[in-house]
């Protein structure tokens, strides 16, 4: 059901944007969802979407995974586009068929909006698909660090998110060895009505949730045992390495950032 | 700057052994942090372990671990986890507690590492006392497994893993990098740097575990019930690995164990009860005990059951056997004599 489903999904491989830092590829994303409403006529909307494809080129991960996996989003794209097709009066009529009326300006609204709407989930998805959490969160503390000056818990909410990614496939294998036990004592999760299946959760999420508070108790004492006290004073083992390769794809980014407020209207 | 009062118990190397002579040998560091005074100790305790030349005795006979008269409650208990119960760990032995389920055997290991703090009495760690100021220090000297291989876990990935110790103490990221591989190295699980812990086997993990402890150079290590949910290849896994560790590194090893047979290749045995220490003795001293081991919640080997009923049985065996290799070789040997 979820296999195909790509966002928040790592691919692994040697490309470009693999080998970016997560720290440009984060401040990237960021621009790129300010500048992405610099657009405002079909040439500047075309450079942004040639841009994000180039980036999705350099990725290595096939296109047609990438859109297959985006599937379930493609409909809300869709959705918006037709809202906005039946909502804005603006321009010429171009057709009308019993109330409906479509003009102009709504195909130009909805394509813009339903455009805008893609590149932002494309450029994002091309984020999570080359850089595995880890980096994102190694990134993610190293740009927020200044706000450790008004006493935000940087350290520790990336600290919280780097164990969270490291107990998921272990929890996973427990759900599954717990569903498993269960079914042998003849739990049925998978057929019956609605509330019985819902029924059929509890014996899986009580033991779940037990054992995750035994867990956590006895991770915070093995933590303390090898020597944890916050942040302060802590070296990082996981390095970032800001390259060339960097350098030239902000250049890049810069150069279109220019373009776009020269050709915008 | 401003220096903290010094407290009495400052200098605790003074009454180690009566004189002054160490202290020349000893490289004091005095560290400041956060206004308080550190000492940097790990100088001392390499210097400790050089057997005075003066002695006859044993070399081994240097206490790592000096308690005293402990004491130990958990808010919310009636009774004492621990009560006056005193004991020393010597340089380089191996040294097992056994004991029945919630005989104390995990409390005494977390107050030798300071997770928590006996109420009465004392602990010295390679004669440091330890105490809210020094447990930095101690903790570095003390290195933990414990039972559960996933809940020790750490890092997203070996190395990582091995890692986490290194950051918290702030060592620089270039002797992290030489000491996570060599680490491994000794444990074997240099091959699996980029591993995620879900794709190891309980056995590995707790390799990593011990690497973990290995990369902070401590002089102890003490297992807390390390290899009890291990299958019995990952068990022997650990312990062989520990084996080589304490030949090579000049590691105390401090085992907490529910298995008897492991507890027999120990140098030493201290059986708990009920917060106690019941007794003390070596592996064949322990097992002399017998049906009081029993009554103690505690399982005598298997070689040690059988050469009891030979030797009933009229059968010459001159003591109880604490492996079946030795059994066995002893049975073979004896017969073939005759
Ligand atoms: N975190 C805790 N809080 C309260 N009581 C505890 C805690 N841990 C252990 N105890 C109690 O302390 C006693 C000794 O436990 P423990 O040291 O874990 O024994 P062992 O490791 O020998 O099985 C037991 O009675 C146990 O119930
Ligand atoms: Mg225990």
């Amino acid at each position: 059901m979820m296999g195909k489903f790509i966002i928040g999904r790592y691919v692994p491989a040697d490309s470009l944007l693999h080998r970016m830092d997560p720290r440009s590829k984060l401040i990237l994303i960021f621009l790129f969802v300010c500048i992405v409403f610099v657009a405002n006529n079909p040439v500047t909307y075309g450079i942004l979407l040639l841009y994000t494809f180039v980036m999705a080129f350099l990725s290595k991960v096939p296109l047609r995974f990438i859109l297959g996996g985006l599937k379930p989003v493609l409909w809300l794209i869709v959705f918006t586009f037709i809202l906005h097709l039946f909502l804005t009066k603006d321009g010429a009529l171009l057709f009308e068929w019993g109330w409906f009326e479509v003009y102009e300006g709504g195909v130009r609204q909805g394509t813009f909006i339903s455009l805008r709407f893609f590149l932002l989930i494309l450029m994002t998805s091309l984020l999570t698909l080359t850089t595995t959490p880890i980096e994102i969160t190694d990134g993610l503390e190293v740009l927020l660090g200044p706000l450790k000056k008004i006493n935000f818990p940087v350290h520790e909410l990336a600290l919280m998110m780097s164990i969270s990614l490291r107990f998921i496939p272990t929890l996973m294998q427990e759900t599954d060895k717990i569903m498993k036990a269960q079914t042998a004592r003849g739990v049925d999760f998978s057929s019956g009505p609605l509330k019985t299946r819902i029924q059929a959760i509890i014996p899986l999420l009580v033991p779940l949730f037990i054992s995750s508070f035994k867990r956590a108790e006895e991770l915070a004492v093995a933590m303390e045992a090898r020597g944890y006290r916050g942040g302060e004073g802590r070296t990082k083992y996981r390095q970032l390495k800001w390259t060339g390769l960097d350098t030239v794809m902000m250049l890049a980014f810069v150069v279109v950032t220019v373009t776009l407020f020269i050709l915008r209207t | 700057m401003r220096f903290a009062k010094i407290p009495d118990d400052f200098f605790p190397w003074l009454k180690y052994d009566g004189s002054l002579r160490q202290i020349g040998i000893i490289q004091l560091k005095l560290v400041l942090m956060r206004e308080k005074i550190f000492i940097h100790t790990g100088q001392f305790c390499a210097a400790a372990n050089e057997a005075p030349s003066g002695r006859e005795d044993k070399p081994m006979k240097e206490p790592v671990v000096k308690i005293e008269n402990i004491s130990f409650k958990y808010d919310e208990q009636e009774g004492y986890a621990l009560k006056d119960l005193s004991l020393q760990v010597y340089d380089g032995e191996w040294l097992a507690i056994v004991g029945h389920n919630g005989s104390g055997k995990s409390t005494l290991a977390k107050l030798m590492n300071g997770l928590q703090y006996p109420l009465e009495g004392t602990i010295e760690i390679c004669g440091i006392r330890l105490n809210k100021e020094t447990v930095w220090e101690t903790r570095k000297l003390v290195g933990m497994v414990f039972q559960s291989p996933d809940n020790q876990f750490v890092g997203t990935t070996v190395q990582d893993d091995v890692a986490f110790g290194l950051e918290n103490n702030g060592v620089p990221r270039g002797e992290m990098v030489k000491r996570v591989i060599a680490s491994l190295e000794k444990v074997h699980m240099e091959k699996f740097l980029d591993q995620e812990p879900h794709h190891l086997s309980g056995g590995q993990k707790q390799r990593v575990a011990i690497a973990g402890v290995l990369a902070l150079q401590p002089k102890i290590i003490i297992l807390d019930e390390a290899t009890s949910m291990l299958d019995p290849r990952g068990r022997e896994e650990v312990l062989e690995t520990i084996r080589e560790l304490k030949g090579t590194n000049q590691l105390t090893v401090i085992s907490i164990t529910h298995d008897l047979e492991e507890a027999a290749k120990a140098d030493r045995i201290i059986v708990m009860n009920r917060g106690r220490l019941y007794k003390e003795g070596t592996p064949e001293e322990i097992f002399q005990m017998d049906e009081e081991l029993v009554e103690l919640g505690l399982d005598i080997p298997f070689s040690v059951k059988i050469s009891k009923k030979l030797r009933e049985k009229g059968i010459p065996l001159d003591k109880f056997y604490l492996s079946e290799e030795e059994l066995v070789a002893q049975l073979w040997t004896s017969h073939s004599s005759k």
